[in-house]
């Protein structure tokens, strides 16, 4: 793995001037579509013009430089030995004489089919993922996800095509359990939440995981709901739930891309592993036993300062090689969440989130998208319709739903229960379909097939509701 | 909750006049939750009145983002408090400001936040040379992305920890601008401080544009990641209240100063001995 004895590994001449690129990790990053967290991190191409040629450049690197040359050192770091080591040569050899540009003209081609493209997987490492993304446009990342078929099962089945997914995300600032319900509930009446009920605790501790977990427990089975619950707390104290006895469907974690974010976020490989042997350990799937839930986002090494001078978005695909080792249900990228130092606009948003999908796509993810964004973003409501509308298109597998938009306890918006009904009815994406017979049986949907809501309030919630808020409203 | 059933379930209305609004009859559920639940519907989507009230919400979070905290006004506040004579009688709080110049270079550099510029860390090196002192506890607060926070929740909040922290030597407290959580560290290793608690505002929600979060870390110095860190957050009236706050936060310090230690490795215990009055704790009613 030594460099060439020159200061620039790579060099392209363009009429009078020569451009040189330090080595791959140089190169990816000045290949990288403009973002404000590349140019903090100090990795950006410093012109338009360097990143056109950064990008002619790294389209003429054969994919197998990637497997020589590693971009986090394999001796310090547990991902760069798990995406080596997990190598699949075989799965490899259908692109192993690909350039990163030739590999963009194979994904597109009808010779990548949904089948080819499932068996390359576990040839493809994120690196590969990421370079040939950087030279994708968005109607590219589009239509290669779209050829993606990922899917995953719990109590339900998510990620067959021609459907999405919606978590219900029922969060409330001080984890009060009759504002939850009253989420929950909104949210179950717009037909949301198959993918996961998913709340973000206020307060962070294995007691309160623990009410949490029994409360959505208890509605499910109450409702005899064919989804799955899950309390997004540290992995740790996910584990400690299980030990004391809590009824937990899924493990969350917050995962990236390099082993120093991951000690930033005080976990490693073997603490994920731990924790799905204990999920697995209670046997509560019924229709498939993918147990783990993982949240990633461009921006978090940098974030931690663990980003070993890449750029955002390569770091970024690295984390779904810590993600696929443990066979996840769901895998969100919570792109708009971190702040405008990272993503600055709707624009830069929006191509990070269908990087993002397809990145996680080509590697074998059940990849869902948090469309959202923070009020001191430059981003508005139009943003998130735009991109809720592509990832609709790619054919992501969940995104949130949220009471109209607002995210009360962590303070930014996501999409609502109403937009995810939107993105039914235009591109006619169904839910899960245990869930949506569910839907049915419950008289949510009226017609299944045309996504409307009955206009009665259905016979099984009236007596709960009756109790809470009286009679006739 | 109407039973009757004059409204066809067949089809759409299809009557010219018929109303293109439906109302949720879960409506009335916004008396327990600032969340937007039962806003009703137009077809699948949002109604115009709730549409318009979003967007007024929205413009209002982006203007508090850009208002400046009054640290001035804050610090002289603070003195005129009684339960404030002991931590101010030695020293006035300090202001100090990050190297972040101004909000703009705040919002794309929080590298800057995260360290205090030349000046202020010469008043705080100044203050240690002429003090040498060892203090418990350094208590900074920070604008963060919310002033309003800050300017609403410091001193309500101060007031209740003052009560359980007495005994403790403090060291002056810190008043800072256009800084994120991690200048804690640099203003703690500075002051010589075992550990400190950070007051920042955080980033406001369309529902909370002021909600002050509080971050403890054990033996801050300057690189710490926030694995070394606890948080509470959503500290305001109508959030977590100031008592409840103070209670967790005092719990954490003295965990913290048992152990030796803040962050991942300190849980949060601090409810598991609590004796709930069951009369007024939450209730999940979907399964009553």
């Amino acid at each position: 793995m030594s460099k060439p004895n020159s200061t620039f590994q790579f060099k392209n001449t363009v009429g009078e001037r020569t451009f040189g690129f330090v080595d791959l990790a140089d190169l990816m990053a000045k290949a990288t579509p403009a973002r404000s967290g590349d140019r903090l991190a100090g990795v950006a191409a410093q012109s338009a013009e360097e990143r056109a040629i950064a990008q002619m450049t790294l389209a003429d690197v054969p994919l197998c430089l990637f497997l020589e040359q590693a971009l986090v050192p394999y001796e310090e770091d547990e991902i760069t030995r798990l995406i080596l080591d997990d190598h699949d040569k075989s799965a490899f050899s259908l692109i192993s004489h690909l350039t990163v540009g030739g590999f963009r003209d194979w994904l597109l081609s009808d010779l990548a089919s949904s089948e080819v493209l499932i068996q390359i997987r576990p040839g493809v490492t994120p690196e590969m993922a990421a370079a040939v993304s950087k030279i994708m446009r968005n109607q590219d990342l589009i239509l290669v996800a779209k050829k993606c078929h990922v899917k995953t099962a719990f109590r339900n089945t998510i990620g067959l095509p021609g459907h999405l997914s919606t978590r219900l995300q029922p969060n409330h600032p001080t984890d009060d359990l009759t504002g939850i319900a009253a989420s929950m509930l909104d949210g179950l009446l717009y037909a949301n939440g198959d993918a996961v009920i998913g709340i973000n605790p206020a307060t962070d501790n294995v007691q309160q995981a623990t009410r949490l977990i029994k409360m959505m427990d208890e509605v499910i089975q109450h409702y005899e709901i064919p989804t799955q619950s899950c309390v997004l707390t540290h992995v740790t104290n996910t584990i400690e739930c299980i030990e004391q006895g809590a009824p937990v469907d899924l493990v969350f974690q917050s995962i990236g891309g390099t082993q120093a974010t991951n000690d930033s976020f005080g976990f490693n490989l073997a603490t994920l592993a731990e924790a799905q042997a204990a999920a697995l350990s209670l046997n509560r799937g019924t229709v498939g036993n993918n147990v783990m839930y993982f949240e990633t986002g461009q921006g978090s090494a940098l974030s931690a300062n663990a980003n070993h001078g890449l750029d955002q978005q390569t770091c970024e695909a690295r984390a779904y090689a810590v993600a696929r080792k443990f066979n996840p249900l769901l895998v969100n990228t919570v792109v708009g969440f971190i702040g405008p130092e990272y993503l600055y606009d709707g624009k830069e948003i929006t191509r990070a989130g269908l990087e993002d999908h397809f990145c996680g796509k080509l590697l074998g993810l059940p990849m869902g998208c948090d469309v959202c964004y923070t009020n001191h973003a430059e981003a508005d409501q139009n943003d998130m319709d735009n991109l809720l509308t592509l990832l609709g298109v790619a054919g992501c597998t969940f995104v949130m739903g949220i009471p109209g938009s607002d995210d009360i306890m962590l303070n930014y918006q996501t999409t609502s229960f109403h937009d995810a009904l939107y993105a039914r009815r235009v591109l006619g994406l169904k839910p899960a379909p245990e869930f949506d017979l569910w839907l049915a049986k419950m008289e949510i949907f009226k017609n299944n097939e045309q996504f409307t809501l009955n206009h009665q309030l259905p016979d099984a919630f009236h007596k709960s509701l009756h109790k809470m808020i009286g009679g006739k409203s | 909750m109407s039973q009757d059933t004059t409204h066809s379930d067949k089809s759409f209305p299809t009557h010219p006049h018929a109303e293109p609004v439906t109302e949720n009859a879960w409506s009335k559920l916004n008396a327990f939750t600032d969340a937007r639940v039962g806003l009703g519907r137009s077809g699948v989507s949002v109604p115009t009145k709730h549409l318009l009230a979003f967007q007024l919400a929205h413009a209002q979070a982006i203007d508090a983002v850009h208002t400046q905290l009054d640290t001035d006004a804050l610090s002289k506040a603070m003195i005129e408090q009684d339960w404030a004579k002991d931590w101010t009688k030695h020293c006035a709080p300090l202001l100090l400001h990050s190297r972040a110049t101004d909000r703009a270079t705040y919002l794309q550099r929080p590298d800057y936040g995260r360290r205090l510029d030349d000046e202020s860390a010469n008043k705080l090196d100044e203050h240690r040379v002429s003090t040498s002192q060892d203090y418990d506890l350094a208590i900074v607060v920070v604008d963060g992305l919310s002033s309003l926070a800050v300017e609403q929740n410091t001193l309500p909040f101060l007031q209740a920890l003052s009560s359980h922290i007495n005994g403790w030597n403090l060291a002056p407290v810190c008043f800072v601008k256009q800084g994120r959580v991690a200048i804690g560290d640099d203003v703690c290793e500075r002051l010589n401080a075992k550990c400190v608690l950070v007051l920042i505002g955080e980033r406001p929600g369309l529902s909370s544009p002021d909600s002050l979060g509080l971050y403890l870390t054990w033996g801050g110095k300057v690189g710490l990641t926030d694995a070394y860190r606890n948080c509470i957050s959503n500290v305001r009236p109508a959030g977590l209240v100031y008592q409840e706050a103070a209670r967790k936060a005092f719990y954490l310090l003295k965990e913290a100063r048992t152990l030796k230690l803040s962050g991942v490795k300190l849980k949060d215990r601090s409810d598991d001995d609590l004796i709930v009055d069951t009369s007024k704790e939450s209730k999940n009613f979907l399964i009553s």
